[in-house]
């Protein structure tokens, strides 16, 4: 399905016009560049234990020259296995963390500097963190970001009933929050980030641990979020759904160095990783014949089909339906470490040969994608499996 | 290693101190605020912790009790002479320990990583920290404090002159910056040592401990140590013993019994870049 | 058959549990030495006051503070040992698994008590006694048999105090905040335990009375035993006794909390 962001018309894109933001004295470059790290490096010394009373100092880069911009208004999702770099870089983003060298700027301003400053223009969600009062009613905690951020009331009263009507909350604002679930948490943790009308919104794993209704809900407000707001909104994630269904750029981080900056299809033609089709049939047949899609397993009645996860599935549950008698079928996302790892392998390679001119060329080509693509691609309408001639 | 480039007006851009200053004090009431909410959730909870805070922290008077009714004296001095001694550290220990006592909680933030939130407020790091589970009960100590302090104005012999009357408030108000600053130096010193919030406590507790009994009892070398390396000597001892009348055992000139405003603010510059040190560590290396 | 080996792997466990910590083990005996020098100023001040004080020397006196500061952590006499994880595992009702084990309660959590106590007599207990001697004039025996004596009241020591501790978790399965009762059983071991001051300079009636609670088994019976004030076989019948008593008492007091799981179904 596609990104139907429901009854809303206009571009999110990076030069669309972002009247309720009020940043208006912006220039357009600046929309285009509202996120910008160059060449950003996090080195941290880690002593390890190596005998007794002997210790051994390294050095190691957690982020390794990272180059990208986002524009205002992008949705993406920066993903990469664990200790691949993605917290740091969004700890570098926060202000949490000092860059070690680079530069770095989120809305003009440099985060490590101006910290409290900063603050005012970003909300920030830790998945497994909340920042609820676990004691109170959820209101209170909202009460306090309204006073926290010296939130105009009139302004704190709109976000909030916003926030209460979108996340489905009026009934929770009296609850204590250690009474509420995981997933009524994660979304009063959303509106609690929300409050002040950051421009910019991280989210860090927000959907782990979530059952699938919440998932979706989570999924949706980010869109329609975007979509009404113009908010930024940079995730992290293990869940290729949230990507497919939330972003439309997506970053691949690995030992520290970015390794892919593209659509998410783009990012599957790379891993050449493949999709699974699940089919139940009536009965027992011989394997189907549906290319490019072939028989991986067969178990009774039920088979595999795998395709590239490039292609999409229609056409080809369209064809199956026609000429088999089908009963029930499903579509398997690929898992995301197993295209990264998949796509990082080929990168390896790939890399020994040009080391230094693809990192330069890569650098340039991010930089296309973000300035042509993106603009185009915040169509709507456009289907994020359907995108266009990719990197590497 | 590149520090990114520090501009004109020092690490914080334009955000000048009176500003932050400001926020903070706002931050730490608004997060203290919250906190008493929370604990008001368990009201007989409250009330036992609250009891149990004024019994625990009047043991260290009882211990004192328990000496003199074996001796008349300790170090020369009376029990009313130790009770003001040991009135003006609780009081002073007491309002830190109300006002910033989960400083050593630090450790245990950055370790689970909740530190990261904090930084993510636009509000200074210090304050919020500071107002950390701020709890109502600590008044305890507080209270058993002022009410030895009592006793011991009521019963002691002094000839009050307004000077000496006046050293009272300003031993409690500049003690308790100086037990302050060694929380926050404390607290920084956990940025780089994530358990060590024990070496804290032994200067927090230990040092009002000290501070409980006469300086005649410890040996000369202790008594110079806490007086010109960590002057915890001036919350009470320097000032109090010109109340009392009473010699201090180092020569020092009289005037120095007026000087705990300067030492408690020369104290709190200290600390203060102390914990800057802290915190920028802490966001260099992110551990 | 397997029982003694089974119990042996706990107690393992409950020793490596602590030995993990390193750097907060030695900023404990840096809190340790600091209040023990403290203290051994006032206690010296005390004695110039009024010699035999107690029936103790200067030098007993001064030994029994830096017992005491050894004891601190061993005997849990300033923090939490296993009790609040147990009542945890009481509030949340994971202790109804517990209870399915094949092993006993009482016996897991004491075999688990013992390697903590053991981790932190070598870890927090030896540093600020050698630091004491090195400082001050102790009063320390010559004769080995002195100190294996006080090694065995330190042992017994430490099973009165896990049987205090117990039977204070246990109440959790009647309260709902167990926080309350900790706190109760803490304020009353420091000052029972003569960890305030020593029991024998105790006014008195109190002083006598105190001697004779349990929590003199703590501190007062292997310090009065390594200074040589007390026989030893009559101090490990008397801290014996009180172990004995008290594990039982422990054990009707889980009796009971276990029919009360069984009868809430778990």
């Amino acid at each position: 399905m596609g990104l139907n962001s429901t009854g809303t018309t206009g571009s999110t894109g990076s030069t669309g016009d972002i009247s309720n933001t009020g940043y208006s004295g912006y220039s357009d470059g600046m929309d285009r560049h509202f996120i910008e790290l160059d060449r950003v490096e996090k080195v941290f010394d880690v002593r390890k234990k190596t005998g007794f009373l002997r210790r051994e100092r390294r050095e190691v880069r957690a982020v390794d020259s990272i180059s990208f911009t986002v524009a205002r208004g992008e949705m993406v999702g920066y993903i990469g296995p664990n200790g691949a770099g993605k917290s740091t870089t969004i700890k570098m983003l926060t202000g949490i963390l000092t860059p070690s060298g680079g530069r770095l700027r989120v809305a003009g301003i440099d985060p490590s500097r101006e910290r409290t400053r900063l603050a005012h223009r970003i909300g920030v969600v830790f998945g497994q963190r909340t920042t609820l009062w676990w004691d109170l009613p959820l209101i209170d905690s909202y009460r306090l970001m309204h006073r926290m951020y010296r939130i105009p009331d009139a302004r704190y009263r709109e976000n909030l009933d916003r926030c209460v009507e979108l996340l489905e909350l009026a009934d929770l604002l009296d609850v204590p929050v250690r009474q509420l679930s995981l997933g009524q948490r994660m979304r009063g943790d959303i509106a609690a980030a929300l409050l002040h009308d950051p421009e910019v919104l991280y989210l860090d794993e927000p959907t782990i641990g979530l059952d699938v209704i919440s998932k979706a809900k989570v999924r949706e407000f980010l869109r329609d979020l975007n979509a009404e707001r113009g908010t930024t909104v940079l995730l992290t994630t293990h869940d290729l759904q949230d990507i497919e269904q939330v972003c439309r750029r997506v970053m691949v981080i690995d030992h520290g160095r970015l390794v892919y900056d593209g659509p998410l299809a783009g990012l599957h033609e790379v891993g050449d990783s493949e999709r699974t089709l699940v089919v139940d049939l009536e009965r027992e047949l011989p394997p189907i014949e549906a290319a490019p899609a072939r028989v991986v397993k067969v178990e009774g009645p039920r088979q595999w089909l795998a395709f590239p996860a490039s292609e999409s599935a229609a056409p080809l549950v369209a064809r199956i339906a026609a000429e088999y008698p089908l009963v029930d079928l499903s579509v398997r996302e690929p898992d995301i470490e197993a295209v990264i790892a998949t796509m990082y392998a080929e990168q390896a390679q790939y890399a020994k040969q040009t080391e230094f001119a693809k990192q330069t060329e890569f650098a340039k080509q991010t930089e296309y994608a973000e300035q042509a693509e993106y603009a185009e691609q915040a169509d709507p309408a456009r289907r994020p499996g359907e995108a266009e001639e990719t990197v590497p | 290693m590149a520090e990114t480039g520090r501009g004109p007006y020092g690490p914080y851009g334009s955000y000048g101190p009176y500003r932050r200053l400001r926020d903070g004090l706002r931050a730490y009431r608004l997060i203290a605020a919250m906190w008493i909410r929370s604990t008001m959730a368990y009201r007989a909870s409250f009330a036992m912790t609250a009891f149990g805070n004024l019994a625990a922290t009047s043991f260290d008077f009882v211990a004192i009790l328990l000496m003199f009714s074996q001796v008349d004296e300790l170090g020369g001095y009376t029990l009313p002479e130790i009770a003001f001694l040991y009135g003006v550290v609780g009081v002073a220990f007491g309002l830190t320990d109300l006002m910033i006592g989960s400083m050593d909680r630090l450790g245990s933030r950055v370790r689970d990583g909740t530190l990261d939130t904090l930084l993510v407020r636009p509000a200074p790091v210090l304050a919020q920290v500071a107002a950390d589970r701020f709890a109502l009960r600590r008044l305890g100590r507080i209270a058993q404090g002022l009410f030895v302090l009592g006793y011991a104005i009521a019963v002691l012999d002094i000839d009050w002159t307004p000077l000496k009357v006046l050293m009272v408030p300003m031993m409690v108000l500049s003690g308790g910056l100086v037990f302050g600053a060694v929380f926050v130096a404390g607290g920084a010193f956990q940025f780089v040592a994530q358990d060590a919030a024990e070496v804290q406590n032994s200067f927090t507790y230990g040092g009002s401990t000290l501070l409980q009994y006469p300086p005649t009892v410890f040996a000369k070398d202790l008594v110079r140590g806490v007086t010109f390396v960590l002057p915890l000597a001036f919350v009470n001892w320097v000032p109090a013993l010109y109340v009392l009348g009473r010699p201090y055992p180092l020569d020092l000139p009289t005037w120095v019994a007026f000087a705990p405003p300067l030492v408690a603010a020369g104290c709190c510059v200290l600390a203060g870049l102390a914990w800057r040190a802290g915190l920028r560590s802490y966001r260099s290396t992110g551990s | 058959m397997g029982t003694g080996r089974l119990y042996a792997a706990v107690a393992a466990g409950g020793f490596r549990r602590y030995a993990t910590y390193r750097v907060a083990t030695a900023a404990g005996v840096f809190t340790n030495t600091v209040f023990g020098f403290i203290l051994a100023y006032t206690y010296i001040a005390l004695w110039a006051e009024k010699p035999h004080l107690g029936g103790y020397d200067q030098a007993q006196a001064l030994t029994y503070v830096w017992v005491g500061q050894a004891m601190f952590a061993v005997m849990v006499l300033g923090s939490n040992g296993f009790e609040a994880e147990l009542m945890e595992r009481i509030r949340t009702g994971d202790i109804a698994v517990d209870l399915y084990r094949p092993a006993d309660l009482q016996a897991w959590w004491l075999a688990a008590d013992t390697g903590r106590a053991l981790f932190h007599l070598l870890g927090r207990g030896v540093a600020p006694m050698v630091c004491g001697a090195l400082f001050f004039e102790l009063a320390l025996p010559t004769d080995p048999l002195t100190w294996i004596a006080c090694l065995v009241a330190i042992a017994l020591g430490t099973v009165v105090s896990f049987a205090i501790r117990y039977i204070v978790a246990l109440w959790a399965f009647w309260l709902l905040d167990g926080a309350g009762a900790m706190q109760l059983t803490w304020l009353t071991g420091v000052f029972f335990s003569g960890m305030l001051l020593p029991l024998n300079v105790f006014p008195g009636a109190l002083g006598e009375i105190a001697r004779l609670l349990p929590w003199s088994a703590l501190l007062q019976a292997p310090a009065d035993v390594l200074v040589g004030e007390a026989d030893p076989l009559g101090t490990f019948a008397f801290q014996a006794t009180w172990a004995v008593v008290l594990l039982a008492a422990g054990r009707l007091v889980q009796s009971a909390a276990t029919r009360r799981v069984v009868v809430q179904g778990g």
